[in-house]
């Protein structure tokens, strides 16, 4: 075998614990659960085997499921804007200060320590009835009855921000520290003022990260179930808890594939989009 | 005294002999590849050789203070006694847990802890149950027969479990707010009361949901004539809540921090709450939700090993003490059994054994439904 054709072999001999891992833990899922979207539930909650499409009919045709992804992607959408208002100057405060950013580093890491369902649960003992916020406001005399505060598509939003900040805090970060400071020297001795030279130098250059970090939160937060679960009144439902509810309540695991495959192709249609116009690099660099 | 040497001890024997020099290090490798040989050629068939010595049960039930109560005064003392490990995992209501088992290997899950015979019917009609031997189970004799001969009705006079307690689903309401009177006055109605909004709530599951709205709008829960009035008394009580609950745990926490002031609730984990000293009121309206739970044996289960553990549960100091730690009264009959001091203060306890006064969901009727009704409260919980 000559040498260019064991160079060209190399790269694929070591891609191929990889490949088989990801060809085995999410390709193959995704096939049965692709074939599964066209079998049928019987009354008695077992599957018929066939070629069905009534499930994605149903799936594609009722409002009842477009509404709520609708509402989703709206969750979501608010959620990464919010995350992105509050992350960027904490990102642009981390990769500015000097000395402390490995520290600073780690505490945006430290929430990843405690599982997400417990500090999701967190806000309940801190705006509940009986929690802290109310508990204080009554000590300072501030208010006489507890108000009511959970349980309300507020509450799923913070919630939602809760655990996606350090997403779009570390991409923001990613993109501001790879940004040469003279640059922004450059434009103040020519006059620009700070602000100015933030919102025509910085600004532009780190908007891969906040793109980047935008995608995660969007993608994350319009995927999840937990949060509206815990911290959602009766009405306050995303998407992933109409999986939840065809899969687990209702025993119908072939309209949950479809429900799980619509989900996916709308939130895989936006990381195509994304890939197309920004490219995947930055978005490798902020997870790295 | 002979005892039997475990493989273990054949390793270290052998280690120790070639450590020795009594044996080369040729004859060494060649007994330790000999094993090894042994072993991968009978792997594939041990599972029938040794369906007789089994080392472990895994049980599922239903958390909190019941998975408590049944591993100190149930799992740890059988361990003790028998040797098989009995590995415990809860689930938060018996869809989940049916979606679980639906996607497992058989033999993965033996036994769980059900709720009502609608779902041991569910689980029969998937073909998840087994056939138990009674004689394995002598105990059986202890239990109230009217709580056996319903799931023998659904298994051709065969059972697939045994039952294990009892108890309602009623109304639970904080005294703060809501006085015992008004509770009298009120009944079910209560959960649809506009005076209570945001200090209401419910569990997110369709049959208690329906069953509550059956109540609320006059009508016999297990013969439903006028469904949409239903509906609608399931959209009020939606409108008018908090939250949905979905586990025992939420619905404690929901009624101790006072976050809602009613909720229909289970009667052991209230008075569980009453226990820790909550001011928390109970009260089972006419026609209110009475089921009676069972342990199951799924299908692929190591049947003597459950059918031991199931005769172990049932002996009534067993079943007493995990009763007393429960709070549900359990299913041994007040007739055979002198059932203690703390039984009969439960809430739903039956002296007589008789059960007359509670109501139990028809499994053909709600299980009938459960397709379209599971559907439809999905999407009323969401507001339509």
């Amino acid at each position: 075998m000559s040498v260019e054709a064991r160079e060209a072999r190399q790269p694929w001999i070591l891609l191929s614990p990889a490949l088989t891992a990801v060809a085995l833990l999410l390709f193959v899922p995704l096939l049965f659960i692709v074939v599964y979207s066209f079998w049928l539930r019987t009354a008695t909650g077992a599957d018929e085997v066939g070629f069905f499409l009534d499930n994605w009919q149903e799936a594609l045709t009722d409002a009842f499921y477009r509404d709520i992804l609708l509402n989703t992607l709206k969750i979501a959408a608010i959620t990464t804007l919010a995350c992105a208002v509050m992350g960027y100057p904490a990102a642009y405060f981390i990769a500015r200060s000097k000395g402390n950013k490995a520290i600073l580093l780690l505490l945006l890491m430290l929430p990843f320590w405690i599982s997400y369902i417990i500090r999701t649960m967190s806000w309940i003992n801190i705006l509940g009835v009986s929690g802290a916020f109310n508990t204080a406001m009554m000590a300072l005399g501030i208010i006489d009855e507890p108000i009511q505060m959970l349980y309300n598509e507020v509450t799923v939003i913070l919630g939602l921000v809760h655990f996606l900040l350090p997403f779009m805090v570390l991409n923001v970060f990613v993109s501001l520290d790879g940004i040469d400071t003279n640059l922004e020297d450059a434009a103040n001795s020519l006059g620009a003022t700070r602000w100015q030279a933030f919102t025509n130098v910085t600004l532009p250059l780190s908007l891969p990260g906040l793109a980047a970090g935008g995608l995660l939160c969007f993608v994350l937060g319009a995927g999840t179930y937990i949060t509206p679960l815990v911290l959602g009144g009766p009405t306050d439902a995303m998407f992933a808890n109409l999986v939840f509810e065809a899969i687990i309540t209702q025993l119908n695991w072939p309209l949950g594939s479809a429900l799980s495959l619509m989900l996916l192709v709308v939130l895989g249609a936006l990381v195509l989009i994304y890939n197309r116009y920004l490219g995947m690099a930055q978005l490798m660099k902020g997870l790295g | 005294m002979t005892r039997k040497m475990d493989n273990t001890t054949r390793y270290e024997r052998l280690r120790e002999r070639y450590m020795n020099g009594d044996i080369d290090r040729r004859g060494f490798l060649g007994l330790i590849g000999a094993a090894g040989l042994a072993y991968g050629v009978q792997t594939p068939f041990a599972k029938y050789a040794n369906a007789q010595t089994v080392a472990q049960v895994r049980f599922d039930g239903w958390g909190g203070v019941v998975s408590e109560a049944l591993r100190e005064n149930a799992f740890d003392p059988f361990q003790a006694e028998t040797g098989i490990d009995v590995v415990d995992g809860t689930f938060g209501g018996g869809d989940e847990y049916l979606s679980r088992v639906k996607a497992s290997q058989e033999g993965e899950y033996n036994i769980a802890h059900l709720s009502g015979v609608f779902d041991y019917a569910r689980y029969h009609n998937l073909g998840l149950s087994t056939v138990l031997n009674e004689d394995n189970i002598p105990n059986l004799q202890y239990v109230i027969p009217k709580l056996v001969d319903v799931f023998r009705k659904v298994t051709d006079g065969k059972l697939s479990c045994v039952p294990y307690d009892y108890g309602t689903t009623g109304l639970a309401y904080n005294r703060k707010y809501i006085s015992d009177e008004e509770m009298q006055e009120k009944g079910a109605k209560i959960l649809i009361d506009e005076a209570h909004k945001g200090k209401i709530a419910g569990w997110s599951d369709w049959r208690t949901r329906l069953w509550y709205a059956a109540l609320q709008t006059g009508q016999d829960p297990n013969n439903i004539e006028d469904v949409e009035a239903a509906w609608e008394a399931v959209r009020a009580h939606r409108d008018l809540s908090l939250k949905y609950w979905g586990s025992g745990a939420e619905l404690m926490s929901l009624l101790a921090e006072e976050e809602i002031h009613v909720t229909e609730g289970w009667s052991g984990r209230i008075y569980a709450l009453q226990e820790q000293g909550h001011d928390i009121g109970y009260m089972d309206p006419p026609n209110g939700f009475g089921w009676q739970e069972c342990m199951f044996v799924i299908k692929g289960s190591p049947m003597e090993a459950c059918e031991e553990l199931l005769n172990f549960m049932l002996a009534p100091e067993t079943s007493i003490a995990v009763a007393e730690g429960q709070n549900y009264p359990p299913a041994l009959d007040p007739q055979k059994v002198d059932l203690g001091d703390k039984i009969p203060t439960l809430p739903a306890f039956d002296p007589t054994g008789k059960l007359d006064g509670l109501t139990f969901a028809d499994p053909a009727y709600w299980n009938g439904n459960e397709q379209e009704w599971s559907k439809t409260f999905g999407r009323v919980q969401k507001g339509y």
